[in-house]
C-alpha cells in the first residue's frame, strides 16, 4: 500500500472535511462567544449555555421533541417491522407489488406534500392539531424507513431457524418471540434509532401538523432564527450535535468490539 | 450360502410379511405450482430402521422429508406414522425431530440452551431438563462447550450440537437432511460410524436424506433411490449394488459396464446373450428376460478380470486391447477397448506387491467374468 501523502491527497482531504465540518465548527465555536453578536468574537464564555437552561420556551420544545420522537419511533418500529415481515414472508399475495410500493413511497415523497396532505386530512377529520397529530405524522414519515432496515435483515434471515424451533415443539407465536425477534433485534433497534433521529430533525412536516403547545425543537429554533440568531441557539445546536455524536460513537465502538470478538471466537473455534 | 443380505443379519423386517410398517407413504404427490416434486410415491419404513433417501438434487428427497416433518403438506395421498394419519398435524405437534442441513442452531443461545429448547417447549421440569442436557452433551462429547455460542464452535462441533438438539426430545423418528454435507471428508467418515452407533444406542428410526452414495451405503439398512419424484428401487445397499433393478440405478450407484444385446437362448438357469457384433455371453441370472428380448447386461468393474492370455476355465471371455491404465495404489483400473469398439472398465485389487501378468498400454488383453457376475436389465 502506498502510504506517502501526496500534496494532492492532502489538499483534497482538507477541502473535503472543511466542506463538511466548517459550518459545524463555526457554530460550536460561536456558541462559546461572549458577545451577543453572532459573527463577532468577543471572548470565551459559557453564559449562553446557562441562559439556555433558563429559556423556558426552548426547554419545553426539547421536551415535546423528545416525547414525539420516542412515541413515534416506537409505534413506527412496530408497524414497520410488521410491514417488513409481511413483505418478505408472503411473497405471493394479491396486491403485493402495490402494497410494497405504497409502503416505500413516503421515502421519496417530498416532505411538503406529505405535510400538506396530512394537514388536509386532520382538518377534514376534525382533529385538533397538536402533540397527537405531530406524533401521527412522524409515524407516517418514519415507518417506511424502519420497514426498509428490517426488511434488509429479514432477506438474509435463515428460515430454517424458525422451522427448527417449530420442529422442536414451539408454536408459531413462541417461535416468533423466542427465535425470530431476538435474531432480527439489532435491525429493529437501528430502525428505531433511525426513526427517532428523523423525527428529531424534522421541521417541514411538524410545521404543517403541529398546533399550539406542541412546538418541536426544530420549529422553535427556526422561528427564533427568523427573529435573529442568538448565541443561545448555537449552544442548543452544540448540545444536540454532542448528543448525536456520542450516540454514534458509542454505537460504532460497540459494533466494532462485537465484530472483533466474533472474529476472534471464530478463529479460536476453527483451531478447535 | 450365496446371499445378498443386509449387514445386520437379524434385522430385516421388510422381508417379514407380518411386520407392521412404522412410516407409510401412500400414493403421495406433492406439487409446487406446475412442478411435481413427488409423484404418486409409496414407501414403507420400519421401526428402528436406518433408512436413506438417495438421489441427485431436485429428485424430491428433501420434499419427502419435509412432508414427514410437517413443513409441507402432500397435494394428495397420505402419510401414516405408527398408524396415525399425519395430515393437518403441524410440525410442533409431530413426534418427529429433524436435523437440518444448515444445522439451524439458534445463534443467540448457548449450546446448552439450544439443546434445552425443545425440552422447555414440552414443559419438562427444570431439574429434568438439566439432567437431559448434560446427558446429551456427554453423548456428543461436548461437555466443556456447554456455555459457548454457535459461532464459537467449529463445523464438526456445530454438527454435534445440532444432533444433540434433535435427539434430546427422544423423538420416535429422527429426520436428517444431508447431516454430513458440511463436513470435510475425514470428519465425515468418522461421523458416519458415530451416527450408526447413536442410532443403535437410542433405538430410534432414522430417515436420512443424502446425495452421497457412499454415505448411504455405509449407514443405511435400506436405501431408496429416487429420481424425478419417484422411487426407482428400495433395497439393502448390497442389493442396490449387486442387483440393481434398472439401468438408472446401476448407473447411479458405483461404476458399471453395460453390454447391449439380445437374448439368444433362455433356459431355467442360464441365458445366452448375443451382442451386436456377435459376441456371446452366458449368464446365470437372466431375470425376467425372455427369448429375443432386447436387454442390457450390467457388470461391475471389479467383477471383471483382465489377463494377457485367455483364461482356460473362463465361460465368458472377450478380446481387446489395453486402452488406459490408472494405478490407484490399492487397486488398478484398466480400460480395455474390445474388438467391437466397446470400452470395458475393469478394476483389479492389488493384493500382491508384484504382478505376474504385467499389462501395459496397447497390449492385447482378455477380459473375463463368471456367469453370475452381472445382471440382465431391460433396455
Amino acid at each position: 500500500m502506498n502510504t506517502t501523502w501526496s500534496r494532492f491527497n492532502v489538499t483534497s482531504i482538507v477541502l473535503g472535511f472543511a466542506f463538511l465540518y466548517l459550518p459545524i465548527v463555526l457554530l460550536v465555536v460561536f456558541s462559546f462567544n461572549e458577545s451577543k453578536l453572532v459573527t463577532v468574537w468577543g471572548g470565551f464564555s459559557t453564559k449562553w449555555y446557562v441562559s439556555l437552561f433558563h429559556n423556558q420556551g426552548l426547554m419545553d420544545a426539547t421536551w415535546v421533541t423528545a416525547r414525539v420522537g420516542v412515541i413515534s419511533a416506537t409505534v413506527a418500529t412496530v408497524l414497520g417491522t410488521l410491514a417488513a415481515l409481511t413483505l418478505t414472508r408472503y411473497t405471493r399475495f394479491r396486491g403485493r407489488v402495490l402494497f410494497s410500493g405504497m409502503v416505500f413511497a413516503p421515502l421519496v415523497m417530498p416532505e411538503v406534500i406529505t405535510g400538506l396532505s396530512l394537514l388536509l386530512l386532520f382538518v377534514a377529520v376534525g382533529l385538533d392539531r397538536g402533540f397527537f397529530t405531530v406524533t401521527l405524522a412522524h409515524i407516517t414519515l418514519t415507518m417506511c424507513f424502519v420497514a426498509v432496515v428490517v426488511q434488509s435483515r429479514l432477506v438474509s434471515f435463515d428460515r430454517s431457524l424458525e422451522e427448527a424451533a417449530m420442529d422442536l415443539g414451539a408454536t408459531p407465536a413462541k417461535t416468533f418471540f423466542q427465535i425470530t425477534l431476538p435474531v432480527i433485534l439489532p435491525a429493529i433497534v437501528s430502525g428505531w434509532m433511525l426513526a427517532f433521529t428523523l423525527s428529531l430533525d424534522d421541521l417541514v412536516i411538524a410545521s404543517f401538523t403541529s398546533g399550539p403547545g406542541a412546538t418541536t425543537l426544530p420549529m422553535k429554533i427556526y422561528s427564533q432564527v427568523r427573529l435573529g440568531v442568538t448565541p443561545e441557539i448555537n449552544a442548543a445546536c452544540t448540545i444536540l450535535i454532542a448528543v448525536v455524536a456520542v450516540g454514534v460513537i458509542i454505537a460504532s465502538i460497540a459494533n466494532k468490539r462485537r465484530e472483533v470478538q466474533r472474529q476472534l471466537d471464530e478463529r479460536a473455534a476453527q483451531r478447535g | 450360502m450365496k446371499s445378498l443380505g443386509s449387514i445386520r443379519r437379524d434385522f430385516a423386517p421388510w422381508n417379514d410379511p407380518n411386520a407392521k410398517p412404522y412410516i407409510q407413504f401412500d400414493n403421495v404427490t406433492k406439487k409446487f405450482g406446475d412442478f411435481t416434486a413427488v409423484n404418486n410415491l409409496s414407501l414403507t419404513i420400519f421401526e428402528r430402521e436406518f433408512f436413506a433417501l438417495l438421489g441427485a438434487s431436485g429428485c424430491g428427497k428433501s420434499t419427502l422429508l419435509r412432508m414427514l416433518a410437517g413443513f409441507e403438506e402432500p397435494t394428495s395421498g397420505r402419510i401414516l406414522l405408527d398408524g396415525q394419519d399425519l395430515r393437518g398435524i403441524p410440525p410442533y405437534r409431530r413426534p418427529v425431530n429433524m436435523m437440518f442441513q444448515s444445522y439451524a442452531l439458534f445463534p443467540h443461545m448457548t449450546v446448552e440452551n439450544n439443546i434445552a429448547f425443545g425440552l422447555k417447549q414440552e414443559g419438562m421440569p427444570k431439574p429434568d431438563i438439566e439432567k437431559r442436557v448434560a446427558e446429551m452433551l456427554k453423548l456428543v462429547k461436548l461437555e466443556q462447550f456447554a456455555k459457548r455460542k454457535p459461532h464459537q464452535l467449529s463445523g464438526g462441533q456445530r454438527q454435534r450440537v445440532a444432533l444433540a438438539r434433535s435427539v434430546a426430545k427422544r423423538p420416535k423418528v429422527l429426520l436428517l437432511d444431508e447431516p454430513l454435507g458440511a463436513l470435510d471428508k475425514k470428519l465425515r467418515e468418522e461421523t458416519q460410524f458415530e451416527l450408526m452407533d447413536l442410532q443403535q444406542e437410542l433405538g430410534l428410526t432414522f430417515v436420512v436424506v443424502t446425495h452421497d452414495q457412499e454415505e448411504a451405503m455405509t449407514m443405511a439398512d435400506r436405501i431408496a433411490i429416487m429420481d424425478k419424484g419417484e422411487v426407482m428401487q428400495v433395497a439393502t445397499p448390497a442389493e442396490i449394488y449387486e442387483a440393481p433393478a434398472s439401468r438408472f440405478v446401476a448407473h447411479f450407484v458405483g461404476n458399471v459396464n453395460m453390454f447391449e444385446g439380445k437374448v439368444a437362448e433362455r433356459s431355467a438357469n442360464t441365458t445366452r446373450i448375443t451382442g451386436p457384433s456377435g459376441a456371446q455371453i452366458v449368464v446365470e441370472n437372466g431375470g425376467a428376460a425372455t427369448a429375443n428380448a432386447d436387454i442390457v447386461f450390467a457388470i461391475r468393474p471389479e467383477k471383471i478380470r483382465v489377463s494377457s492370455k485367455k483364461p482356460a476355465d473362463a465361460v465368458n471371455a472377450l478380446e481387446g486391447e489395453v486402452y488406459d491404465i490408472a494405478y490407484l495404489g490399492d487397486m488398478t483400473v484398466y480400460h480395455v477397448r474390445l474388438d467391437d469398439g466397446q470400452i470395458v472398465r475393469a478394476s483389479a485389487l492389488n493384493a500382491a506387491r508384484v504382478t505376474e501378468d504385467p499389462l501395459t498400454w496397447n497390449d492385447r488383453a482378455w477380459v473375463s467374468f463368471r456367469p453370475d457376475a452381472g445382471v440382465v436389465l431391460a433396455r
